[in-house]
């Protein structure tokens, strides 16, 4: 059984940061360089630890699976990144950003490294301006702030609809200064598929080069892993086509504890599915629900009827009618579940029948059109481009979408996972944002972590190593690995199978979608457990992967993506059903109070469940760290 | 663009470049796509295609994609003759098939420059631009040194200018649309994203001068002011950056000419 100690400090919580970095051990400038870091991705967290471990000294090794650091997905969050600065006047503060981060998360965040995060977001913003990224101004030449939701506060820094990409493109550039400066070796195109772990600790990784395809070791004195979510299990979803948890669960099937996996949260306003060949949805900013109204018909024999043609009285505003003090500004697992629910009744609209109208028709009236073309006028272009439709003239079809997952491998108030020298950073973690994230907080976790988290714990692992006590990379642990890999890629390539890896994908998606989505059930977290194992086998049995292993082989590469996926889906509906509660994003039928809303227990459920490899065979082991909240109270969460 | 509203499905002769590596000769296949909803985007169709070639135990075409919503930079295919193909403003992953006529011939190549090598298919070897980034595409601001943001102001008109200028996703459309494959766009747009900014100021000039070198050692032609990389960027970054850059580099060179280099920190007590 794992120890999951969290190692938060003591004292105040306000004080614990401050405290806990005056106590860590500190390596000496020229020890420093005798130690080599791993960092394995290359996205805000990724990246900004890598040019920040480089900058201290260490000599860093980078790898990402991308052609260039630069495109790794947090390069596609649009809205802004959280920073409790305060410029605006309006009350707020680092208590107030704390406060509500583990609010929103429903009280399923671990209270001091939300603090932490809170407390240096006002660093981040300080840093990402001294690097060149241009924020949104005001004529004055100051910063301007918008507000998002779940705060009555402006705290959002913004970069247009692109924050996410100047923040990367800030981070990369610092990246490639230091690869420039010889501090950080830069390994493109290589996909991490094996951690080595030596006498305990983790020592190394084994990667495929995507270009030769070669298999190659690297050690070092640590490994970080920045790699992203998970959210691609679901097959469609607003993540990149390439994200995915191979780096994650194969440091799990070594050892690292996987924590609270059934987290994900899923986004109301995408662009409905449109066909089988669908690869990807395309989230449409929620600021749309400012304005625009969401409504199905009443009956369901108007559902493929011209929109326009339907008359007011026969339209369900069905989040005007459910919830009449928020409507459609509710909370977004609110409005995704509602959505859901309509859709079920077979009131949905468009062909597919998934999908619920975000109609403009009263704002145009308001606004005129050019009115509405100001606010929102560069997302009806992507409406457009994507259906060929215009929401000026018919309503919009939107359906929710996975856009995010909360859960992650579990990590220490350190970012060190239970593996002793394994840190993750980033959305590959699960602490700061509980069982629900709020809007622009991802951008802000990704770069804390990077930028002001791990430059000192890596620091206090790597003081308790002896420098240069590396292991060779030739060691049989490095060859164990090695040959674990070789063989899982034998195996595809020799498979005689029939289908496409794809169709796997596809297969597994539909039944995550359907059991372990916007709404789980007993029932159906059961059958979800019967079924996932069986396609597996039928995966493993008669897929066919097509090429050779020494050359670029993207059906390679996606096989044994999709190989872990289907593990990993096993774990989140196990884990989801053992959750008995409802909580954020994962929404239990069984548990809800009348209103529809989440109903905890935190008596049995406010812990963090970390699950624990025991073997391909072998059911994991639910390991549970308690979750002791000192400063705040835990209470209903309340929008109304 | 043809865009048409139909919703009719059709067939089009998809013509592919096929290269195994690369070193290997690449040679044009064709291969017929049919009955493709005009809401299917161009990679979806690639998707099925490539389905469909391994269950009949052919190799798939390998192309490049990632985020496929226009902003990562990954995608890169020149469609009958166009970076990014018939669209305007939009990289690969935003074309969609309504903008093509049922019975088409689509001819797909991968972006063509010297500096690009194809590896294989349509996938070529962009890491030329990471390494024009690594001369000097980058303010120096080591981390926790920073000041506090708002003592840094910035006029609007200048930050928007350099966020015109940053909205550069790198993918290397300007290289392969322009007929002397140079890379002047996408350096003027880094350059001048930088170089706006008052941070960006005190390695204003050793950044153009060693970004622009960089891009001349790698094998970039130059520009001779035809513009079809601004036509053919999907973020549709004007050009007018390129007159910034050379500007630029015309007043760093005759700086760089009375200046004397420092031999480096003396150190000392």
């Amino acid at each position: 059984m794992a120890t999951l100690d969290s190692k938060v400090p003591s004292g105040p919580l306000a004080d614990k940061w401050r405290k806990h970095k005056a106590d860590i051990k500190l390596v000496n400038p020229a020890n420093k360089r005798k130690y080599e870091v791993i960092v394995v991705g290359a996205g805000l967290a990724g990246a900004s630890a890598a040019s920040s471990l480089a900058d201290l000294g260490y000599k860093v090794k980078s790898f990402v699976f991308h052609d260039s650091p630069r495109r790794a997905h947090s390069i596609a969050a649009q809205g802004g990144i959280n920073g409790a600065k305060n410029y605006q006047n309006d009350g707020d503060s680092v208590h107030r950003l704390f406060y509500d981060t583990v609010k929103g998360g429903d009280y399923r965040s671990r209270e001091a490294n939300v603090h932490r995060l809170a407390e240096v977001s006002v660093n981040i913003i300080d840093q990402c301006v001294a690097q060149g990224v241009p924020f949104a101004r005001e004529y004055g030449g100051l910063l301007s702030n918008r507000s998002f939701g779940g705060a009555q506060v402006s705290r959002t820094f913004y970069a247009r609809g692109q924050t996410g990409q100047q923040l990367l493109v800030g981070a990369y550039s610092s990246l490639m200064r230091t690869v420039g400066a010889g501090t950080v070796g830069l390994h493109p195109q290589c996909e991490m598929l094996d951690l080595v772990i030596v006498g305990g600790q983790a020592k190394g990784i084994i990667v495929r080069n995507l270009v030769t395809g070669a298999i190659e070791r690297y050690s070092a004195d640590a490994v970080v892993l920045a790699t992203g979510g998970y959210g691609n299990v679901f097959n469609l979803s607003t993540y990149a086509r390439g994200s995915n948890t191979t780096a994650i669960w194969r440091a799990y099937r070594r050892g690292a504890c996987f924590a609270n996996p059934c987290y994900t949260q899923i986004h109301p306003t995408c662009i409905p599915v449109s066909g089988e060949y669908q690869s990807k949805l395309t989230l449409m900013s929620e600021s749309l629900r400012n304005d625009g109204r969401i409504w199905v018909p009443k009956k369901a024999g108007d559902r493929l009827k011209d929109p326009n043609s339907i008359a007011e009285e026969d339209r369900d505003y069905y989040l005007e009618r459910m919830y009449p003090a928020f409507g459609n500004l509710c909370p977004r697992d609110i409005a995704s579940r509602a959505a859901k629910r309509v859709c079920d009744e077979g009131r949905g609209v468009g062909t597919s029948g998934l999908g619920v109208y975000l109609d403009f028709s009263d704002a145009i009236r308001r606004l005129g059109e050019n009115g509405v073309r100001e606010r929102y006028g560069n997302l009806f272009d992507i409406y457009h481009e994507i259906t060929a439709e215009s929401a000026y003239k018919v309503p919009m079809r939107i359906f929710p979408a996975v856009h995010y997952t909360m859960g992650g491998l579990w990590v220490d108030y350190n970012l060190m996972s239970n593996v002793p020298g394994l840190f993750v950073l980033g959305e590959a973690n699960f602490s700061d944002h509980g069982a629900n994230r709020l809007g622009a907080s991802a951008l802000m976790q990704g770069l804390a972590d990077g930028y002001f988290v791990i430059p000192y714990t890596v620091g206090d692992y790597l003081a308790s190593q002896k420098p240069g006590s590396r292991p060779s990379a030739d060691g049989p642990e490095f060859k164990a690995a090695e040959e674990n890999v070789l063989s899982m890629t034998r195996r595809f390539l020799e498979n005689k199978g029939k289908e496409p890896v794809s169709h796997y994908h596809k297969r597994l998606g539909k039944i995550m979608w359907e059991f372990c989505g916007m709404t789980r059930t007993r029932e159906g977290l059961t059958k979800a457990l019967q079924l996932i194992p069986a396609l597996r086998e039928e995966f493993w049995a008669n897929v066919r992967v097509p090429g050779s292993a020494d050359t670029i082989n993207q059906s390679l590469e996606q096989a044994g993506r999709v190989a872990d996926f289907l593990e990993l889906g096993e774990l989140m509906c196990r884990d989801a059903l053992t959750r008995e509660e409802s909580c954020g994003g994962h929404f239990r039928a069984e548990h809800q109070y009348p209103d529809g809303e989440c109903k905890r227990d935190d008596e049995k459920f406010g812990h963090v469940a970390a699950w624990e490899f025991q073997g391909s065979d072998k059911e994991p082991l639910r390991n549970i760290e308690p979750l002791n909240y000192e400063s705040v109270k835990m209470s209903v969460r309340n929008y109304k | 663009m043809v865009a048409s509203n139909s919703t009719q499905p059709i067939s089009i002769t998809l013509r592919v470049w096929r290269q195994a590596g690369p070193q290997e000769a690449g040679k044009f296949v064709d291969y017929q796509s049919k009955d493709l909803s005009p809401n299917m985007s161009f990679l979806e169709m690639l998707d099925v295609l490539n389905d469909e070639l391994t269950v009949k135990g052919e190799e798939p075409i390998a192309f490049a994609h990632d985020c496929r919503e226009g902003i990562c930079g990954t995608c890169s295919c020149t469609i009958n003759g166009k970076p990014h193909g018939p669209g305007v403003g939009v990289a690969t992953c935003q074309v969609y098939m309504r903008s093509f006529r049922d019975g088409d011939v689509v001819v797909v190549e991968p972006f063509r420059a010297k500096a690009f090598p194809v590896l294989k298919d349509l996938i070529t070897d962009r890491t030329a631009f990471d390494k024009i980034q690594e001369a000097g595409g980058f303010i120096t601001a080591r981390t926790g040194s920073a000041p506090d943001a708002n003592s840094i102001l910035i006029p609007k008109p200048d930050a928007d200018l350099a966020m015109d200028a940053a909205t550069c996703i790198q993918c290397g459309a300007c290289v392969a649309a322009c007929k002397n494959a140079s890379a002047m766009l996408f350096v003027a747009a880094k350059v001048s994203h930088l170089g706006l900014l008052p941070q960006g100021q005190v390695e204003r000039d050793k950044r153009v001068l060693s970004m622009v070198h960089t891009m001349d050692e790698l094998g970039f032609g130059n520009c001779t002011n035809y513009y079809e990389c601004s036509a053919a960027c999907p973020k549709l970054i004007s050009h007018d950056f390129i007159a910034r850059m050379n500007r630029d580099y015309f007043k760093a060179t005759l700086r760089s000419s009375f200046k004397s280099e420092s031999l480096g920190a003396s150190g000392g007590a």
